[in-house]
């Protein structure tokens, strides 16, 4: 039987995106405020799976061809690299550095060492999350 | 401040992750996994010189200072097992290369042992309750996809039952750490011993010790919580369960040692009577089982609990002399335990058989084997000058000092039936007429007993050598003596 699903099809395109710029706002926003890498990690997860649900696999591997195997890869080496810095300026393993600098457009901003560790947390996520569902879902 | 300190735990995370990008690629793989392995026993050498030289080092991370921060803590006790760690997983790592197949390889076989082994040193490194628990977790997640790995039926129906037990456990171990937090108001180890002492362990924290115990007993298979063992380990391919062998039931040694040397050792009226207690029944049960099966893995599956047994006896004494046999000893059965895992697992191969019963005139084919196994099996029972043997000694010492006779019988009556429990698989496996065609190449063989060979070599001249290494083992000693030497290296830095 064929469903019918034109209008989750058509609402998807629009909320997908919405999804995935709350995603990164909350990435952001996350060293202040509440969020950071895990949660906007999980929020982009679910913007995928919302596509997954709209359309199907094959769709949205055209999409985002992308080997979630290897995002958990890179999410792991920049994570780690952030540690490992320390070794390189002679201070203890994951010592936070952060400087306050302006820039044109966004004005006074902080710029932190946390943010590369948490961008790695977020690659992390979404790879193991899309990982997990994509071989629920392919030995349907 | 020292970062070296926490090299052992970084560098195979590097690797793994890199490992990851190369999932398909095996010759790559084992490349960049025994290159890693060899830099890994190289720096945890450079840790132990480091720690003899300069006496305990830590490193609080991010620089926060203890007791705020986690502080990573190299003391002499746990560079040393993190060195053995390193030796015996380099040498389990050239093994899979003979014998764990390609389909484990190409998926993720290698980066997950990576991250055993990152479990493991960290658990041995850290000196913060909390973060121990956190590498606990590290070593079983990974711990939980080498047992599963390959998935057969046998595969499957003990890790359902490994991972309820290990949920379970780790439960609990949250649980003790919320409560000694809720007590005490800290988890890092050495504000935990100071604090403890300031009260001097009043009921509640003796209780609490106990719990510590039911969390690391589980781990480490003491009675009465073993049960789990001798099937899960049976499992799963024969490099896995060495490793297993080898490692994980030490780090939950090395948790009780951890806690009832620097922490809990204010009561030993009950708390370390209550450990020798478990100590010996633990070996009785292990000598049981050790005696009665007739699988090879089995007979070495239950050897473990043998060793833990008396590890766990030695402890239990808390003296100079016990705790160095003690120390001794855990180095001792690793290497020995990882050797002889290879090794039945290559006789296994050539009989095509865990049963003794269709083994047998090994020793014709394969004499390399069998005299290697040989050396093994009476290390392991502790005949001099072999390596088994100085550990058993001095925990005899300490017992004597102690006047716990009935635990010196036990230590004592398990060495002999250790003794025939390996001697049962080599005048079975390896002496009288052979039960069938043994087609296994001899070149085969002999490359997969390089790793075992090694392991035995090293454990000779240990056994040979202990003479010198012992001021290695006396500096270890002292720190579990005098738990202030650990305080003072962690606080007041």
């Amino acid at each position: 039987m064929k469903q019918n699903d034109l209008i989750l099809q058509t609402v998807t395109k629009v909320a997908a995106f919405v999804i995935l710029l709350f995603a990164v706002a909350i990435f952001l926003g996350g060293h202040y405020s509440p969020g950071g890498g895990f949660v906007g990690g999980l929020m982009t997860s679910a913007a995928i799976v919302l596509l997954l649900l709209a359309y199907d696999i094959k769709t949205v591997t055209k999409i985002l061809p992308i080997d979630y195997k290897l995002m958990i890869g890179s999410g792991l080496f920049i994570s780690s690299l952030t540690v490992a810095g320390g070794l390189v300026f002679g201070v203890p393993l994951m010592t936070h550095v952060y400087r306050y600098i302006d820039l044109p457009i966004l004005g006074h901003i902080s710029l932190h060492t946390a943010v590369l560790f948490d961008l790695g947390v977020y690659l992390v996520v979404v790879g193991v999350t899309m990982t997990i569902i994509q071989t629920i879902g392919e030995s349907e | 401040m020292n970062n070296l300190t926490f090299m052992p735990v970084l560098w195979p995370l590097f690797t793994g992750i890199i490992l990851i990008f190369f999932a398909k690629k095996i010759k790559l793989q084992r490349g960049i996994s025994l290159f890693s392995s060899l830099i890994g026993i190289v720096i945890s050498l450079y840790l132990v010189l480091s720690v003899n030289n300069q006496g305990i080092l830590t490193l609080g991370v991010g620089s926060w200072d203890a007791p705020f921060g986690i502080v990573i803590v190299a003391d002499m006790l746990s560079s040393l097992l993190v060195l053995t760690t390193n030796i015996i997983g380099s040498a389990i790592l050239i093994y899979s290369f003979y014998s764990i197949g390609k389909e484990r390889e190409t998926h993720y076989y290698y980066p997950v042992f990576q991250f055993l082994l990152i479990g493991v040193n960290g658990a041995f490194l850290t000196g913060d309750l909390f973060n121990l628990f956190v590498f606990f977790e590290v070593m079983l997640m990974a711990s939980y996809v080498l047992l599963v790995l390959g998935g057969t039926k046998i595969q499957l129906r003990e890790s359902l039952k490994y991972i309820i037990v290990n949920v379970l456990s780790s439960a609990f171990f949250v649980i003790m750490v919320a409560y000694l937090y809720s007590v005490l108001g800290t988890l890092n180890m050495a504000h935990l011993s100071q604090r403890i002492s300031e009260v001097n362990q009043p009921g509640i924290i003796s209780v609490i010790a106990i719990g510590f115990l039911i969390v690391f007993g589980l781990k480490g298979a003491i009675f009465p919580l073993f049960q789990w063992l001798p099937g899960s380990y049976y499992a799963p391919p024969i490099p896995v369960m060495a490793l297993f062998g080898a490692l994980l039931t030490k780090v939950g040694i090395y948790a009780i040692f951890r806690t009832y040397t620097l922490m809990f050792y204010h009561d030993q009226n009950f708390t370390h009577t209550f450990l020798a207690v478990l100590g010996i029944l633990t070996i009785i049960i292990g000598v049981i089982g050790a005696i009665a099966y007739w699988d090879v893995k089995k007979i070495i599956i239950y050897n473990i609990i043998i060793a833990v047994g008396v590890i766990i006896f030695g402890i239990s004494l808390m003296n100079e002399q016990a705790l160095s046999g003690s120390i001794l000893y855990i180095i001792h059965d690793m290497l020995i335990k990882a050797a002889l895992f290879l090794l039945v697992g290559i006789m296994i191969k050539i009989s095509g058989s865990d049963n003794l019963r269709n083994m047998g005139g090994l020793i014709k084919q394969y004499p390399a084997l069998a005299w290697t196994f040989f050396i093994a099996a009476i290390s392991l029972a502790g005949i001099p000058p072999f390596s088994g043997f100085a550990g058993k000694l001095l925990i005899l010492q300490g017992a004597a000092e102690k006047e716990a006779y009935f635990g010196m019988a036990a230590v004592l009556i398990s060495s002999l039936m250790v003794l025939y429990s390996v001697m049962k698989i080599f005048i079975n496996g390896f002496w009288g007429t052979p039960k069938a065609d043994y087609t296994l190449a001899k070149n085969t063989v002999n490359k997969m007993l390089v790793p075992a060979v090694l392991l035995v070599v090293l454990s000779v001249l240990f056994g040979v050598g202990t003479e010198s290494i012992y001021p290695f083992i006396s500096q270890a000693v002292d720190t579990l003596m005098n738990p202030d030497i650990y305080i003072d290296a962690v606080l007041k830095e």
